[in-house]
């Protein structure tokens, strides 16, 4: 029973999904189901919340390794709750503050680094150590050298737009079209119960 | 008066004289052909609502019409409520509009009225009441569903086929071949493997996908009674993955080596979760990073962190523009399909490799289609009045809602 009724959740709720593609009337049945799946997700946070809770209390407890990133972890929680709940969420407040000044310039940093990431993962590729890693160099030197238009009278930018429209698009297109069917078939599978591993196990 | 001013005035009365009547005088004139229908292919919450002009009233012209009011009345309204207007600016002869958010098998009358800019106006006859109707079948997708149907006969045909004890060749894919390499290397090293699974939700299909691929390193990981790492991103994929890692040490017969706070949750937040999980590759150094499911921006982050740790790296995912990313920075890479594929190559059961073979065949169906369109397409074009055009229709794919 404890493998027979998720299956058959699953089969029932994969199998609607499938068939309210072809049903103008399920709409609005689509629209509910996906409405419950907000409840879920809300219901979840408070499992994710107290995961980071267990997992971090009880590093800054027992005074694990990195004991003093969970503590900042744990304050940091705390303090966006508290701000939240007594100052409210709206302009002005401290809840705002907190957001538009730590968390945004933090994350906007972290998204900076992906520059210097790209340029030493760049580095390492371009290293023509095979004809695939120089073909690569070679594209790479065309496409960016292409959004120059100084190169125009060298046809460097419709060499680019060549290599964007042409082989580029053909291969994105080909790994589309194994996408889909993968994720198809896996969709079948797990419908029809032969695909269980996201259940822990495949057998009772 | 000069030549050039006369002509002016002259070039101006001739204007004047050859527009329509600048303003209506006397009553405003209502608008015409008022009509109301059911709007096709729809879960019947809206009608099709289209009327022209006002006798008099060009496109574009100034006739003193101010605009058309659409109005409607609603079953247990006491009159009608204007829905919108239409500018008479317009260059269009009729106008049309979906009134949506309708209840289905009720009533709806509609009205039209013209103001004039004196604030006169004129109403058109009420027409209806009109009902929305349900539709129970998308007629535009009768090519999908035949797709479907042909896709799934052809996965279900090769399971059966697969259980009957037919041999079925798969060709080797060497990111998940490494995977087995990583996991050994790691247990030489005592380090803990690092499986991210991904930052999308349980609804994406690469994060099923990604999980039933854990469910095997799991069991692979207990079986060499190594450790672990799984950090989630969403709430309702972490208590899966727990269950997952748990269940594969259970199954390999250590159940007593899974460690509750190996497999946790970090962050909703896509940049947070990027740099708590690189701040663990650093402290915890794993032996091997395995980054299977859906990824966005971060992918760079947390594959350039792994690579400067040293860790053997295995990704895979079926976002294309993050791709090129983990080619460039992991060791291996499992590319679109193959990331589905990896459960089944993985297991090696008979059953699952079979729904790979009907998906290859569908592939050699679709690459057919495709040449053939592409020739049919061609032949058109240069025979001109493009004869085909059926086969592109054929084969015209339509999204949710018809």
């Amino acid at each position: 029973m404890k493998l027979q009724i998720p299956l058959l959740i699953c089969a029932i709720a994969g199998i609607f999904m499938a068939v309210q593609y072809f049903i103008p009337a399920a709409l609005p049945l689509y629209e509910r189901v996906n409405d419950y799946l907000q409840i879920v997700f809300a219901f979840s946070i408070v499992l994710g919340v107290a995961s980071v809770v267990h997992r971090h209390g009880g590093r800054l407890v027992r005074r694990k390794k990195d004991w003093v990133y969970s503590s900042l972890i744990i304050f940091g929680m705390l303090l966006m709750l508290l701000a939240g709940f007594i100052g409210g969420r709206g302009p002005g407040t401290l809840f705002q503050h907190l957001f538009n000044a730590v968390l945004l310039p933090v994350q906007a940093t972290m998204f900076a680094l992906l520059a210097f990431y790209m340029a030493s993962a760049a580095f390492r590729s371009f290293r023509t150590r095979s004809l695939d890693a120089t073909l690569l160099l070679v594209a790479a030197v065309f496409v960016m050298v292409g959004r120059l238009d100084d190169f125009k009278s060298l046809y460097i930018p419709d060499i680019a737009r060549w290599i964007l429209d042409g082989p580029n698009l053909v291969s994105k297109r080909a790994i589309l079209l194994g996408v889909g069917l993968g994720m198809a078939s896996t969709a079948l599978k797990v419908v029809l119960g032969i695909e269980r591993s996201y259940l822990g196990s495949g057998k009772e | 008066m000069t030549c050039p001013a006369a002509l002016g005035v002259l070039l101006a009365a001739g204007l004047l004289l050859g527009r329509p009547a600048l303003a209506q005088t006397g009553p405003p004139l209502p608008a015409r052909d008022l009509r109301v229908e059911d709007k096709p292919l729809d879960a019947g919450r809206a009608l099709k609502i289209s009327f022209r002009r006002a006798e008099g009233d060009i496109a574009g012209g100034a006739s003193g019409v101010a605009r058309y009011e659409l109005r409607r009345m609603s079953p247990g309204d006491t009159g009608f409520v204007a829905l919108r207007s239409f500018s008479p600016l317009e260059h269009t002869e009729a106008f049309g509009t979906d009134d949506v958010g309708l209840s289905p098998s009720r009533g709806y009358l509609y009205s039209v009225r013209t103001y004039q800019a004196t604030g006169d106006y004129a109403d058109t006859e009420p027409v209806g009441p009109v009902s929305p109707r349900r539709q129970w079948f998308y007629t535009n997708k009768v090519n999908t569903l035949v797709a479907v149907i042909l896709f799934c006969g052809l996965v279900i045909a090769f399971i059966q086929a697969a259980r009957r004890g037919r041999s079925l060749f798969i060709r080797r894919i060497a990111g998940l071949d490494a995977i087995d390499e990583a996991v050994g290397r790691c247990t030489e090293m005592g380090r803990p493997t690092l499986y991210i699974p991904g930052i999308s939700t349980i609804s994406d299909v690469a994060t099923i996908a990604s999980l039933n691929i854990l469910g095997q390193v799991a069991k692979k990981i207990a079986s060499y009674q190594a450790r672990i790492l799984v950090p989630n991103r969403d709430p309702i994929v972490y208590p899966v993955t727990q269950d997952v890692v748990k269940q594969g040490f259970l199954e390999a017969g250590y159940p007593d080596q899974y460690r509750e706070e190996d497999v946790y949750y970090v962050t909703n937040d896509q940049f947070a979760y990027a740099a708590a999980v690189a701040g663990t590759m650093v402290r915890e150094k794993p032996g091997a990073n395995l980054l299977l499911g859906m990824f966005y921006a971060e992918s760079l982050v947390l594959a350039e962190t792994g690579a400067s740790v040293g860790a053997i790296q295995i990704a895979g995912t079926d976002a294309i523009s993050q791709l090129p990313f983990f080619v460039t920075a992991c060791d291996y890479t499992i590319i679109g399909e193959e990331l589905y594929a990896a459960s089944s190559y993985i297991s090696r059961e008979p059953t699952l490799l079979g729904s790979l073979k009907g998906q290859d065949i569908y592939k050699l169906i679709c690459i057919i289609l495709i040449v053939l369109g592409v020739l049919a397409m061609t032949i058109g074009a240069i025979a001109q009045g493009e004869p085909f055009r059926w086969v592109n229709e054929m084969l015209r794919v339509r999204g949710t809602g018809g």
